[in-house]
């Protein structure tokens, strides 16, 4: 089902601010239909706009590709898109190779407007093209017995050269919580500013899952495995101390190398300002509740 | 035949005054900055510029160990260059660490907090304090005061560049070689300064072979 979730970001160049402060009472409206954890926080959407697409497409880290940040750009364009499927398999009704295209078929495509905080302390606004994570569970059929979801980049060294050194155990590998995974925020992302996704940022096809530091969005997704077990995630196993299964944007957890408490937005030059991290990513309304009980430092 | 080629060489070096290398040295944080506001570090252009400043701090730190050596066992004397090198080095170390400080961290608690807290950070700095004493007394004023102290102090160097070999793998992430290369070289440098000197046969002897 589309449209579950309402951007709280915007272009500010396309919408004047009056038309979205309108909206804005809208939501207040909805509140009251129950639709609270829908509605976007009160705060930030003014003083946020989506960064460049040059930006977005020039710097990344996608370590099939490289080390550098500039490395995915340079060298993403090997890689061959067509035809990709996703294998989904385990507890789920409908196991099998799903072709892109039939997915799509069954899919409507929405515009997210997402914060993107990257573990490493830099941030973006990206305006993401996707559907709900959910939606594609729902055409495999989730068994109940299942409770965590695996996913797998595609492993393909000719055409992803970093590959080819053992800067990771590869395939990249990540995981979520069913929870988190049915969460309506949690996007199956296949285009960015309404174009196709752009190779170096995990053509065709990467999840999105907003609150999450950035390496937790996998990128050229080829299988999704349902499982009742916490699926073993690739930084995860590469330096565990640092890197833990939620990786939940926290701004009061530091890495153990730098601190977190706030972000450099990429794309300000030289002298762009440091700004406040927010907790859960500023999704903390919709997500928090996910978590309650938990230790979040412990469960890093 | 290889030592005519040496002394041409050293001939050379003799002749390229030190002032270029200041003036070169000075030149490269002020491309950096100019790359940087016109595009060319690309859309982060700090962390460009903190990084490209912290490895070639580096590559001219290993340069500056490199003299010695190099004249030991080649014979090839850039010993007038050194000075010069040593005190590029450390303009890029201390560039760095503003750059780190005040471009990419901004925040003074947090300034503070990571100089205490982060190992990588606090090694590196060990490197840079290291270093600081070193720039001050080079010069022939210090030479001539602290006499044979001089040399031991200015031998902390190998510290300061080992250090600064560790801080670069301690902040990569993942597995990278480059950092590991780095280090290996300043290890190996060390290894050849503990080399026993008494091997100071003659050249024209060892040239028969």
């Amino acid at each position: 089902m589309a449209h579950r979730w309402t951007n709280d970001l915007t272009h500010d160049d396309v919408t004047p601010k009056s038309a979205y402060l309108n909206r804005r009472q809208v939501m207040a409206g909805m509140a009251g239909l129950g639709l609270a954890a829908l509605a976007p926080k009160a705060r930030a959407a003014a003083d946020l706009t989506p960064t460049d697409f040059d930006v977005i497409t020039q710097y990344n880290n996608f370590y099939e590709f490289g080390t550098g940040k500039d490395d995915p750009a340079k060298h993403a364009h090997r890689l061959t898109t067509k035809p990709w499927s996703i294998k989904i398999d385990g507890m789920v009704d409908r196991p099998g190779d799903y072709a892109l295209e039939d997915i799509l078929s069954q899919m409507t495509i929405e515009e997210r407007i997402y914060r993107f905080r990257c573990v490493e302390a830099w941030s973006m606004v990206v305006p993401w093209n996707g559907f709900e994570l959910k939606d594609l569970l729902d055409l495999a059929g989730v068994q109940s017995s299942a409770k965590y979801v695996a996913f797998e980049t595609l492993y393909r060294p000719k055409e992803m050269i970093g590959q080819n050194s053992p800067f990771l155990d590869w395939p990249y590998v990540e995981g979520l919580r069913l929870d988190e995974a049915n969460h309506p925020l949690t996007l199956m992302a296949t285009g960015i500013y309404g174009k196709d996704m752009p190779k170096q940022n995990g053509a065709p096809i990467r999840l999105v899952v907003p609150w999450k530091y950035g390496f937790k969005s996998i990128k050229s997704i080829v299988r999704i495995t349902l499982t009742d077990k916490e699926p073993p995630t690739s930084w995860n196993k590469s330096i565990p101390g640092e890197y833990g299964f939620y990786s939940n944007v926290n701004p009061e957890v530091d890495h153990p190398r730098w601190s977190q408490a706030s972000e450099r937005p990429i794309g300000g030059g030289f002298f762009a300002k440091r700004i406040p991290t927010l907790m859960f990513n500023g999704y903390e309304q919709e997500v928090a509740s996910l978590y309650e009980g938990m230790d979040l430092r412990k469960n890093y | 035949m290889g030592d005519v080629i040496v002394n041409r060489l050293n001939a050379l070096v003799r002749k390229l005054p030190s002032w270029l290398f200041y003036l070169i040295g000075a030149a490269y944080p002020v491309w950096l900055l100019f790359a940087g506001f016109t595009g060319g570090l690309g859309v982060d252009p700090v962390k460009a510029m903190e990084h490209a400043l912290g490895k070639v701090g580096l590559q001219v730190l290993i340069a500056v160990l490199l003299v010695t050596p190099l004249r030991r066992f080649t014979k090839l004397n850039l010993l007038s260059w050194r000075r010069a090198l040593g005190v590029i080095a450390f303009f890029y170390i201390l560039l760095h660490f503003l750059v780190w400080m005040v471009l990419d961290v901004q925040i003074l608690s947090q300034v503070k907090a990571d100089l205490i807290k982060r190992p990588y950070i606090i090694v590196g700095m060990i490197s840079l304090v290291i270093l600081l004493p070193l720039a001050v007394t080079s010069n022939n004023l210090s030479i001539r005061k602290l006499g044979s102290r001089w040399r031991k102090l200015h031998k902390m160097t190998y510290l300061a560049v080992a250090l600064g070999g560790v801080h670069y793998i301690m902040q990569s992430k993942g597995f990278e070689y480059e950092p590991y290369i780095y280090l290996a070289v300043v290890i190996g440098l060390i290894a050849l300064r503990k080399l026993p000197k008494k091997r100071a046969a003659p050249p024209v002897k060892r040239q028969a072979a």
